[in-house]
């Protein structure tokens, strides 16, 4: 099979095709869309750069930006620090390991979207319930308010994502060769000593695939942001895949939206990057 | 590993931390289905308590409100058909990627890979008018799409696995006087089952949970579970027994598949993320 080969393109065709009609045109075309007045089904004239003058200038934008740029923050630490919690204590000889496994992970298997109902009905009415009962006022008026609205997404999707955090994490704890612990503990290691010198340098692929992994999930979420509190109150929990979806298909302002979802493109790609750039360069320091 | 008495004894906190922690996990789901059960009073009077007596009826009334075999009928259609195509195409791809290590193939695999990167609502416009204008918003369109989508991350790992197969497999098949397409699906193919599991396992987990996607391309009359649950939930935001009675349904499906394919799944999950 060579690059002149018949049998090699037709091995390749099909994928090529759809990769090329959903992903590749699309993206291009998209790209030149954004410097039109495009509305979807025609165009009358270039505008420039005036679609990403206004969007910088746009408040609802910049307030999705800081929304779901705090949301990613805030949930990657949590989905590291549960993971890799949760990976130590199944990965010890308990009982319950197994069932314990099963049990973290199960939530990763169920849509955002109906995740997300369940909890509405968890912090409006179970909260509220549980407040008035325990006279704990902070937990009345969940999801009424922009702080409710982000710790809600928050512990929805940490419950929700942990435990996928936690199988990445034990496939790595399982990759560490025992003796090297045992070889630890005859040397007179403590518990928090072996964790520094030993699991935490040979975890540092795990945090380069988990943090990958949270940071592009905090950024692109929908389903759980739709259906936990549809970006009310008055979209201040509006995130910026909802604010692109909404300014497309709800305000019709097509090409506009699109020049948002170009930036959104480019803040995605640069974080991964990064990511991967520098989570590369410490694991070879190490 | 055996171990002494004493270090036993220390695990007995963990494994209680454990435990506790594991029914915290699951309150959810006790919570949803206990109140699924409820009258609106009992729900009213107490989120909390057991149902005083269990109302069949919610979930009648969720399942014809959810047209609920329909629904399922066009998820498992649009989630099987999918799958096979990914399976199918992605992995003679692979082969056709790995087997012709030329500078041209490289940079396809290249493409593939770098093609991750763009997040679907980068491209979900301009492809949503593409498709309109071709006629193609409908389940065949939404097949087609999943197959551009999820192709990416299928190809990689069945490169992956295809470098650790020899090449002399291939050749011994063609001495016995087998095509390239024979040999593929009947030598090569079979010894890719494990990276085949791992895919069908990801992609189930993505299109079948899927939601922005088909509530783009598809009507309310070919609607999937997360689809038609969205419709429903609108219907019964205020009326929790019905809602929560829909989610149980809508959950259940799930559930049952994990119960039965556990192992690969967790397995597959991991396998997909580490490499």
């Amino acid at each position: 099979m060579n690059d002149r080969s018949l049998a090699y393109w037709l091995f390749l065709a099909p994928v090529l095709i759809a990769l090329g009609a959903v992903v590749i045109v699309p993206f291009l075309y998209g790209f030149g869309l954004s410097f039109t007045n495009w509305n979807g089904v025609s165009i009358s004239s270039f505008v420039g750069l005036e679609n990403y003058i206004s969007l910088f200038q746009d408040g609802e934008f910049r307030n999705a930006f800081w929304f779901t740029l705090l949301f990613a923050v805030a949930t990657v630490i949590l989905l590291n620090v549960f993971g890799l919690g949760l990976a130590l204590l199944v990965t010890r000889s308990l009982k319950s390991s197994n069932l314990l496994r099963t049990v973290f992970f199960m939530p990763n298997l169920i849509g955002g979207l109906i995740l997300g109902f369940i909890w509405q009905f968890i912090f409006v009415n179970v909260f509220s319930e549980v407040g008035t009962a325990l006279n704990i006022e902070a937990m009345q008026g969940w999801l009424s308010t922009t702080a409710t609205g982000f710790w809600g997404l928050v512990i929805l999707t940490a419950w929700q994502m942990s435990g996928y955090i936690m199988v990445i994490y034990i496939a790595y704890l399982q990759s560490i060769p025992g003796d090297l612990i045992e070889a630890s503990k005859i040397d007179g290691a403590g518990a928090f000593e072996r964790f520094k010198s030993i699991l935490f340098p040979l975890l540092a692929p795990a945090f380069t695939v988990s943090m990958f992994l949270t940071l592009s999930t905090g950024f692109k979420l929908y389903d759980q942001n739709l259906s936990l509190t549809n970006g009310g109150p008055f979209d201040s929990t509006q995130m910026l895949a909802m604010d692109i979806v909404r300014t497309a298909f709800v305000e019709n302002d097509m090409a506009y939206a699109q020049g948002k979802a170009v930036i959104f493109f480019i803040i995605v790609t640069a974080i991964a990057l990064a990511q991967v750039y520098y989570n590369k360069r410490r694991e070879v320091e190490m | 590993m055996s171990m002494s008495k004493a270090e036993k004894r220390r695990l007995v906190p963990l494994e209680i931390a454990g435990i506790v922690l594991g029914i915290l996990w699951l309150i959810p789901f006790y919570l949803m289905l206990t109140n699924a059960f409820k009258t609106p009073d009992g729900i009213f009077e107490s989120v909390m308590a057991l149902p005083g007596t269990f109302v069949w009826q919610n979930f009648v009334t969720a399942f014809q409100e959810l047209d609920f075999l329909k629904s399922l009928f066009n998820s498992v259609m649009i989630t099987g058909v999918s799958i096979a195509v990914i399976i199918i195409f992605s992995s003679m791809a692979a082969y056709a990627l790995a087997r012709n290590p030329s500078r041209l193939s490289t940079t396809l695999l290249f493409v593939f890979v770098a093609a991750m990167l763009i997040p679907f609502q980068s491209v979900m416009i301009p492809l949503t008018s593409i498709f309109g204008q071709l006629n193609m918003m409908n389940g065949a369109g939404l097949i087609f799409m999943y197959l551009g989508f999820s192709s990416s991350l299928a190809i990689f790992l069945y490169h992956g696995a295809l470098k650790s197969i020899p090449k002399s497999m291939d050749e011994a098949a063609i001495i016995d006087g087998a095509n390239r397409f024979q040999m593929f699906w009947f030598v090569i193919f079979p010894l890719l089952k494990p990276i085949t599991v791992t895919v069908a396992i990801l992609n189930v987990i993505f299109i079948w949970n899927d939601y922005l996607l088909p509530s783009l391309v598809l009507g309310e009359a070919n609607a999937t579970i997360p689809l038609k649950m969205f419709y429903f939930f609108g219907q019964y935001t205020t009326q929790w027994h019905l809602a929560l009675a829909g989610l149980v349904l809508a959950v259940l499906p799930v559930i049952i598949f994990y119960f039965i394919a556990q192992k690969q799944i967790i397995e597959g999950v991991s396998e997909g993320a580490v490499k």
